[in-house]
């Protein structure tokens, strides 16, 4: 039965013409492209030539002749081809382009730092072991970062259960209830998203230890943690269900649909991946924070498996007190510390993804 | 009862051509052919459009006559996984020739969505005007043009003691015809119309239709249209595009009073007397 579709014969092409192949006309060709990859090979020698025979030296002066050299190779080659007005264009597309890769430089920098520094120090062993018996001169197959990670993981996690509901609550009250105090809330919230991170310790500092007579936990970690994400994700996801069209509530509303019924089975979903993003940015905001976590997680050189009871680490924390100790290997587990911060993130993030797109 | 609904658009179809007369060829496609990834949608379109004529594509959705017509200006490109073959002429040279300005292209082969879509940010009068702004064109007598314009796209007296007024203020029949007098400002050779009434009530329909009329005099109009009655009343050729469920061909393109009244195509007979689509 199953035969009977999708198997209708093709209609003969008049004059027994066959089908040409799909073609992009407006993808520039790799024969269109030459010139511009002899302009570039050409702007090239003539910069070095022009830093070989003039004052101009170093690293700085070849950037800088490279730069003007490539604009007036590109635009005199697309005003040649074509007009003036392919010429600025070509001019600006070669700015653009530079721009780009100064924006990127620092990027990529950072990354190629973190990497050379850091890989030295990786090995299984820093996943399995903690620094309660390393000295901070230990060689750097000894000890590890195990509880770091742990109470990274602990204090992150924490803060995302707390946060997560009430920033999208936040949000939600902010676009679909709407209600008398919507003004104040978002007055709030935006003004709690300029507060600096060590002013977010110092709360829970005076809240939780002195006035309640607390001590160091992974929680009072968590907390500081969530007063700087909360404000993260309810102004994001606010924006985010914004952008859901009007139609869409009304649609659901016309169906019969409760106001709470709509926003659940309608507009959330629509919103998904905008939350997912708003989530994200939350979580990046406070996995790197070390100021507020200084004031209230306490710091431990052992594991620490309750997050509720006694002191505890976590990454930034670790690379905070690796570098303060200063000896070569407690330097370099500290750069390993970022680097394992980094692909963790990294991991999260792309987890996050992955599963967020999935759909069903 | 079919053969008295073919008889009446056909009579309507020929009054509309009796009163024109083409002007040589305006624009042509060549073969064409169009995909979005894999899928073949559009097979083999050849079609000559004249001159001081209004062409009317008719035929079911999603038989590719939104993708032809956005062919027609180089909007297709715009989806990623978009593909083509063949050749559209404009007086005779390839609007797909490499180093072709593509801007220039658009500014002489204008569009008019199926939405209105006037630019929310700007008054009326700036809406007409913005077709020289964006492409860089000055002009002296910029209030003569917009007037003109507005003139042509039927909507002048409506608007004439309101031209500082947001785009948006207009009702959806209005707002379209201002899309209509944006399209015009840039002087277009050639303007195609998404099926442009498809949202709007029978008397801004029919205003719209009046304004096609009088366009038609001066420029190459192609319109998509599902309305066959539309069809007839305002195209003098029409073309008619349909998918066995492989890619949409051309079955059929006449005269719009042949294509009414004495199709060649059983299918297109079909079509027109409503037995189907």
């Amino acid at each position: 039965m199953s035969t009977l579709i999708g198997n209708k014969p093709q209609q003969p092409l008049p004059d027994g013409a066959s089908i040409p192949k799909p073609i992009k006309p407006w993808k520039p060709t790799p024969k269109q492209l030459l010139p511009d990859l002899l302009g570039a090979i050409t702007a090239v020698v003539a910069s070095l030539i022009v830093v070989a025979v003039t004052p101009l030296a170093g690293a700085l002066g070849l950037i800088a002749t490279f730069i003007a050299v490539s604009i007036v190779v590109a635009s005199t080659i697309s005003w040649i081809r074509q007009d003036r007005k392919a010429a600025a264009n070509s001019v600006s597309t070669i700015i653009i382009y530079f721009l780009a890769a100064f924006v990127l430089l620092p990027v990529v920098s950072i990354i190629f730092e973190i990497i050379r520094k850091g890989a030295p120090g990786l090995s299984l062993g820093i996943f399995f072991n903690d620094m309660s018996v390393t000295s901070s001169d230990a060689p750097l197959n000894e000890g590890g970062l195990l509880h770091a990670l742990v109470g990274s993981l602990y204090v992150v996690a924490l803060a995302t259960v707390v946060s997560i509901p009430i920033g999208l609550l936040t949000a939600l009250y902010l676009t679909e209830v709407n209600g008398k105090a919507a003004g104040v809330v978002r007055f709030f919230v935006q003004a709690m998203s300029g507060v600096p991170s060590i002013v977010a310790g110092l709360f829970i500092y005076a809240v939780w230890m002195i006035s309640f007579g607390g001590t160091y936990t992974t929680a009072a970690g968590s907390m500081a943690l969530a007063i700087l994400m909360i404000p993260t994700i309810a102004r994001t996801a606010e924006e985010v269900l914004k952008l859901i069209p009007t139609d869409l509530r009304e649609a659901g509303l016309a169906l019969g649909a409760t106001q709470w019924k709509t926003v659940a089975l309608v507009v959330i979903p629509a919103a998904r991946s905008g939350l997912i993003t708003a989530v994200i940015l939350g979580v990046a905001r406070v996995a790197g924070e070390t100021a507020p976590l200084l004031l209230t997680i306490g710091g431990n050189d052992a594991m620490n498996w309750n997050p509720f009871s006694g002191n505890n680490s976590a990454l930034p924390f670790y690379i905070w007190k690796n570098f303060g100790l200063g000896t070569e290997t407690a330097i370099a587990r500290a750069w390993t510390g970022i680097f394992v911060l980094m692909v963790v993130v990294m991991i999260f993030f792309t987890l996050t993804r992955l599963l967020g797109n999935k759909k069903g | 009862m079919s053969q008295i609904k073919v008889n009446s658009l056909a009579s309507v179809a020929s009054a509309r051509s009796s009163e024109t007369s083409s002007q040589g060829v305006g624009l042509e496609a060549r073969s064409i052919h169009a995909w979005f990834g894999q899928k073949h949608v559009l097979s083999d379109i050849s079609l000559d459009f004249y001159s001081g004529t209004v062409t009317a594509l008719i035929g079911p959705s999603g038989c590719g006559k939104s993708t032809f017509i956005r062919i027609l200006n180089r909007m297709h490109e715009f989806i990623p996984t978009a593909a083509m073959a063949g050749e559209v002429l404009l007086d005779g040279k390839d609007i797909y020739r490499s180093g072709v300005d593509v801007t220039k292209i658009r500014l002489g082969i204008g569009m008019v969505f199926q939405k209105p879509n006037p630019f929310p940010s700007m008054t009326i009068k700036e809406n007409v005007l913005s077709g020289l702004k964006l492409a860089q064109i000055k002009i002296n007598n910029s209030d003569e043009l917009l007037e003109d314009c507005l003139v042509r796209a039927g909507l002048w007296s409506e608007v004439k003691d309101r031209l500082d007024q947001y785009g948006g203020t207009l009702s959806g029949g209005q707002q379209q015809r201002l899309c209509i007098a944006r399209s015009l400002a840039v002087k277009p050779q050639v303007l195609l119309m998404d099926e442009p009434c498809s949202a709007l009530d029978p008397g801004s329909t029919l205003r719209i239709e009046e304004t096609i009329r009088e366009l038609s005099e001066t420029m190459t109009i192609v319109i998509v249209t599902h309305n066959m009655q539309q069809a007839a009343r305002v195209s003098d050729y029409t073309g008619f595009f349909l998918s066995d469920g492989g890619p949409g061909q051309l079955i059929e393109s006449a005269p719009t009073s042949q294509i009414f009244s004495n199709p060649k195509d059983k299918r297109t007979e079909d079509y027109v007397t409503g037995r189907f689509g």
